[in-house]
């Protein structure tokens, strides 16, 4: 039995989430908390947000009725939230120019990341360019071998990329890498996190600044059809681009939200990173949540061919969507991913990130189990251009970039 | 009954910390009775974890090789035991919240008091999040201990007022490891926790040398260093032990005579 939590913490999503985190950055996030709740009310603020992520992201995102995949399945109606198509080709976009755009009003100068595949770096390095603002971004050594374009993007839009080679060489310890070199430069420096993980209250700055997919899902599609979709698919490693598409759906009880975890070579082995499938409740990276972990809660290496949800942890709203049963977690293969990969290439013309990827694979093994008159909504989280040396590879070319 | 206060019965107290199982639990479990006879007043006994976040490289390192050595939370128990049986030294564990949470919070605590050991670390459970696991120690005698950092500014008064044991002043930004100099003004932090409470005061963090030891421990009650040790452990392996208590003889000489003496 889990004892219960401190009566003092914050940032709680049922028993999960709070501030688990060395003394030292305390501070720094309560200073984060009190700036974020003063401009999120903050008119000015969130007029130069919505202006940014009109005109420099390209917002709203389309929502496409992929007619072919559609007929193809010959069950429910999909459609693609298209935030592939913003600036830098993925979601995270939306969170780095709010979370930028806050760091600037508290008077920071410089911005520090972590990346997986390397969106969430290409992205925070755009907006410190576009805010003239330092960059320097952390990047396991097996991902800066997996994702080598990224890693050159973020150096040409003038940031530093650190390798991490400690660890397993990927995204968890390009956080931990982070959260160390922040302990260490605090005043002028904003952490800016990818992911709705780590301590309060990232995960609800996040969220938050993602929600606007499900705003404007919501908005398109009663546009569109007149009615909320029976469900929404989206792909989590740490889940921001899922909160994103799920948020404003939470209260519609009808509408199934539905998460893919990255099953690598499946759940029943240990190359994988399907946190909810194989985790169990845990406290790192400044959060309680669900974690891949042995019995003596060493976090457990894990694997996806996907570099952006190859993480052994999941954000703790979603670990509490999943303990009340608001929403429900698949786990989907290497080989399921990319299979999807290419028939979404193939019958829409849109290669998709191999993170969405995952959530094509849920959408295409549902869709035709529901009938014609019921609507998927599936959000292509990211652009796939990133995978395909990788996805080649896998498919036994020799390609690469 | 918990021993922390002992440990700074002695004058000015030497806190070494170890990463047990680095190279081995067979010599953790001759190194610690051995850094106690050498004058050590408290040891911390780190209990390795996979991604120990607050920790620079010289440490993280030891943990991976304490790991792949075959250390696991519960033949550290039995090692506790093991050197208990030789020496009464203090003794605290230090590791992170999940190593903790994920063996059972009660079931780690209680196994560590009849252990022998007298404290618990947790450099990633801050003043707002103790409670969970400060309750649980209260409740079974094992003091938990709490850090301050040279951030925490307006929080040390709330930290210090509810501290058990000893307050851990953290001397320098950024993660453990060694450093040249050390600028933070320790003697302040030190002056506002006890401002609130009587209670021993040790730092950490950087600290390496006799001579940086002996100006800390101008205003601290105690001196605590880790990666230095660690280093020795690194570097002569299982052959550590003379290298080791060498520098705990001098280290406790250094904090005793005072920074004209070293």
């Amino acid at each position: 039995m889990a004892m219960e939590n401190s009566p003092g913490s914050k940032g709680r999503f049922g028993i999960h989430g709070g501030q688990y985190i060395p003394e030292t950055l305390m501070n720094a996030v309560n200073e984060l908390e009190e700036a974020y709740n003063k401009y999120k009310e903050d008119p000015a603020f969130q007029a130069e947000l919505t202006e940014l992520l009109n005109e420099y992201a390209g917002r709203p995102s389309r929502l496409y009725y992929a007619g072919r995949m559609t007929e193809a399945l010959g069950g429910a109606k999909i459609y693609l939230k298209r935030e592939d198509l913003n600036h830098t080709g993925a979601h995270k976009i939306n969170n780095c120019l709010g979370q930028v755009l806050l760091a600037k009003r508290m008077g920071k100068t410089r911005v520090i990341a972590e990346t997986g595949a390397g969106q969430h770096g290409v992205a925070t390095a755009t907006v410190a360019a576009l805010f003239g603002m330092e960059c320097e971004i952390y990047m396991g050594v097996k991902d800066i071998e997996r994702q080598a374009l990224n890693v050159y993007k973020m150096r040409l839009l003038g940031a530093k990329v650190h390798p991490v080679s400690s660890g397993t060489g990927t995204l968890k310890d390009a956080v931990s890498e982070t959260m160390r070199e922040w302990t260490s430069r605090i005043d002028d420096t904003h952490y800016v996190l990818g992911s709705c993980m780590g301590p309060h209250p990232f995960p609800t700055i996040v969220r938050d600044f993602q929600s606007v997919i499900s705003k404007e899902i919501k908005e398109q599609l009663l546009d569109k059809e007149g009615r909320l979709p029976d469900a929404v698919i989206a792909c989590v490693g740490g889940g921001s681009n899922a909160i994103g598409a799920f948020y404003h759906f939470i209260q519609d009880k009808d509408v199934r939200l539905i998460g893919c975890e990255a099953a690598g070579r499946g759940i029943d082995t240990f190359e994988t990173a399907a946190t909810i499938s194989t985790g169990r409740e845990g406290i790192f990276h400044g959060m309680k949540s669900y974690f891949c972990q042995d019995e003596y809660g060493q976090i457990a290496p894990v694997y996806s061919i996907s570099a952006g949800l190859d993480y052994p942890g999941i954000g703790p709203e979603h670990a509490y969507l999943h303990d009340i049963g608001r929403a429900e977690y698949v786990a989907v293969t290497d080989d399921k991913a990319v299979d999807a990969f290419e028939y979404l290439s193939r019958t829409e013309g849109i290669i998709p990130a191999v993170e969405s990827a995952h959530a094509v694979a849920c959408a295409m093994k549902l869709a035709p189990k529901m009938d014609r008159d019921r609507i998927i909504v599936i959000n292509i989280s990211g652009r796939g251009d990133k995978d395909c040396a990788a996805i080649a590879r896998f498919r036994g070319e020799d390609l690469h970039e | 009954m918990n021993k922390i206060a002992d440990a700074f019965k002695n004058g000015k107290a030497f806190i070494p910390f170890v990463t047990c199982g680095d190279p081995s639990l067979e010599v953790t479990e001759r190194l610690v009775p051995a850094m106690a006879e050498a004058g050590a007043d408290l040891i911390e006994l780190g209990i390795p974890f996979s991604d120990p976040t607050a920790e620079g490289p010289v440490i993280q390192e030891a943990n991976i090789r304490a790991l792949s050595a075959g250390a696991t939370t519960d033949k550290i128990f039995d090692t506790a035991v093991k050197i208990r049986r030789k020496s009464s030294v203090p003794m605290v564990f230090m590791t992170y919240a999940n190593v903790v949470y994920s063996y059972g919070t009660e079931r780690f605590v209680k196994n560590a008091v009849s252990c022998g050991m007298d404290g618990l670390i947790l450099p990633d459970v801050p003043f707002e999040e103790k409670e969970e696991f400060a309750a649980v120690c209260r409740r079974c005698g094992l003091g938990f201990i709490s850090l301050i950092a040279p951030t925490s500014e307006d929080r040390i008064a709330r930290i210090a007022a509810s501290a058990d044991g000893f307050v851990y002043c953290v001397s320098s930004l950024g993660v453990t490891g060694v450093r040249s100099r050390i600028t933070t003004d320790t003697g302040k932090m030190v002056s506002l926790v006890k401002e609130q409470q009587d209670i021993p005061c040790a730092v950490g963090f950087g600290i390496s040398t006799p001579e940086q030891a002996a100006q800390i421990a101008v205003t601290a009650d105690g001196v605590i260093v880790g990666s230095a040790i660690v280093k020795l452990c690194a570097r002569y392996g299982k052959e550590c032990i003379p290298y080791v208590t060498d520098f705990v003889r001098a280290m406790k000489q250094a904090v005793t005579a005072g920074p004209d003496h070293s």
